[in-house]
């Protein structure tokens, strides 16, 4: 499972659906030949990464948006800048607590939810959809085989 | 996500900074350590998520009501919050009103029988040891309420002072013994429809209950000690139970329109009636001039003699006759809220000159509120400052507090 993974985030053109299926990737486009893969990371955020256009789409969880209650304030990342794994790229407030949120992978920010500048609520409605934080133009798209898969994740935080 | 860090046990050892006080609490002690009030089976009951606190599992919300709902709720309404954690002690004897103006600085002596007062317990230096809530019974007994988080400094710090004083010339009309109500029962009724909602449970005329006031109220076959005040600058209500008694109680306490709250809104509450948290907004190294609190200090123990004598008195008449280094204030901050230990500056990139102790958005006025400490020069209303979140500087502005206007019942 773990080695077909790895393989399926080289080689995206040789992989069975079904493979895509097993990681519990959601298809979010047609095409047959994209590969769009969502993975976990220990600081409660996701990243979608399409193959095809090369953006991962970044959001916190679900489990952290019901940790962190209701969402008042998002401080988005600064649009072009070019990140690297693990700096601090904005916050999350709720009334109780500030949450930093840290890029998840290495790229530069193409896109940003300026939604969440009216509608932070956003994030507590729809966390892993329509509260999307950021998308990043990855540089090193093998960092994705770092982050955890779903089961993984959940694993972490229920045991 | 830092402040998530602190949900998930692995990392419960791992405290990161800038993550509310409220979940950091109490993270010494591993879950299966903790204390319970009497109320824990009530809480899972009714659906609570327990979090650590001051050693103690704690409601930290209920159900899926989340915590600007709840905050909400309490200021139209009301809302019931288990303080059961918090130390309730019995001071009695003949010289216990010598004894309780030895450790504070109130006048306690001209206080009425049956009035409550917040006061502070001070170290040698004036630093504040604990804020508590005092009341007289009678010249011969008080009730004082003092915070879960200092409960082993503050027991600690009266047994210490008892032995010394009882042992002294000062006791020779009579010794003081304490008596920590451990077990007992501790509930806050609190919003504007708390008294309405009391009074349909007792025949005592909760009118002549005003502000600061209390009494023994007979409540569906109980006579509890319910004092008029709170933490969330509504009108409200505390009510000690004996332990036998505090879920029964509870549940008499908490049905529509009343809502269970947990700590979330509590927090949320008093700091918009501008309120201090220990261990926040006051510790051992601050008096209660910088603090704010010198209305606390009585008129008649201000200046040196017999009056004036209370432990830390010196140091505290230094910053009443100098004026303080720094002083709490008020600030309202523009984009992001400012958390504890946020650095504030002199505006146009200036100087550091204070540090935020409790910050939060405020869920009724939709601002960034925040305390702080300032020095002193900087601390008047309207002066303009810049607050340090996440590497950029904030435009804030120094605001009284309290920031939501308190409605108590005076009657």
């Amino acid at each position: 499972m773990i080695s077909a993974l790895r393989q399926a985030s080289r080689s995206y053109a040789a992989i069975p659906r079904r493979v895509a299926a097993a990681a519990g990737s959601p298809r979010l486009t047609p095409q047959l030949r994209t590969l769009i893969t969502k993975k976990y990371t220990e600081e409660h955020e996701t990243v979608t990464y399409d193959d095809a256009t090369g953006l991962g789409i970044v959001t916190i969880t679900e489990h952290a948006q019901s940790s962190l209650g209701d969402v008042v304030f998002v401080e988005l990342p600064q649009l072009d800048s070019k990140v690297e794994k693990g700096d601090q790229i904005g916050a999350v407030e709720s009334v109780k607590a500030a949450s930093d949120i840290y890029a998840p992978v290495s790229g530069i920010i193409r896109e940003i939810n300026e939604q969440l500048n009216d509608q932070p609520g956003l994030l507590n409605k729809a966390p892993e959809t329509k509260g999307w934080l950021c998308k990043i133009e990855m540089t090193k798209p093998e960092e994705m085989e770092e982050l955890m898969t779903e089961a993984a994740y959940h694993d972490l935080h229920e045991s | 996500m830092s402040a998530l860090r602190t949900l998930t046990r692995t990392r419960l050892a791992q405290p990161v900074c800038r993550v509310a006080r409220l979940s950091l609490r109490g993270l010494a002690t591993s879950t299966g350590e903790l204390k319970k009030t009497g109320l824990y089976d009530f809480h899972v009951a009714n659906g609570a998520k327990m979090v650590p606190f001051a050693g103690y599992s704690m409601p930290l919300s209920y159900g899926d009501v989340g915590q600007v709902a709840s905050h909400t709720h309490v200021r139209t309404s009301a809302g019931l919050f288990d303080v059961g954690h918090m130390v309730q002690s019995n001071f009695r004897g003949a010289t216990v009103t010598q004894f309780l103006e030895w450790l504070t600085p109130s006048s306690l002596d001209s206080l009425p029988p049956y009035t409550s007062t917040l006061s502070v317990l001070l170290n040698e230096k004036g630093g504040i040891i604990d804020d508590t809530v005092i009341t007289k019974h009678s010249d011969t007994a008080f009730y004082v309420v003092t915070n879960s988080s200092r409960r082993e400094r503050d027991l600690a710090w009266f047994s210490s002072k008892l032995e010394e004083w009882n042992a002294s010339e000062r006791a020779k009309d009579g010794k003081v013994d304490i008596e920590v109500l451990d077990g007992w029962g501790l509930l806050a009724l609190q919003g504007p429809e708390s008294a309405s909602y009391l009074q349909s449970l007792t025949s005592f005329d909760l009118s002549e209950l005003t502000f600061g006031k209390s009494a023994f109220v007979p409540l569906e076959g109980f006579n509890l000690h319910v004092a008029r005040g709170g933490y969330t600058g509504e009108d409200g209500f505390e009510i000690s139970i004996p332990p036998q008694h505090a879920a029964e109680v509870a549940a008499l306490l908490s049905k529509t329109p009343v809502q269970l709250t947990g700590l979330g809104a509590r927090d949320s509450l008093r700091l918009e009636a501008g309120m201090c948290l220990y261990g926040n907004d006051l510790d051992e190294d601050t008096t209660p001039v910088e603090a704010g609190l010198t209305w606390v200090i009585g008129k008649d123990r201000r200046e040196a003699g017999e009056r004036g004598n209370f432990i830390g008195a010196e140091a505290v008449r230094k910053h009443l006759k100098d004026g303080p280094p720094r002083r709490r204030v008020g600030l309202v901050v523009d984009g992001a809220p400012a958390r504890q230990g946020a650095k504030i500056f002199a505006p146009s990139g200036g100087e550091l000159i204070g540090t935020v102790t409790s910050g939060i958005p405020s869920p009724t006025l939709s601002k960034n509120i925040a305390m702080a400490y300032v020095q002193t020069g900087f601390h008047k209303k309207g002066t303009e400052v810049e607050v340090d979140v996440r590497n950029k500087r904030r435009t804030a502005v120094l605001t009284p507090m309290p920031f939501v206007k308190s409605r108590y019942w005076r009657g």
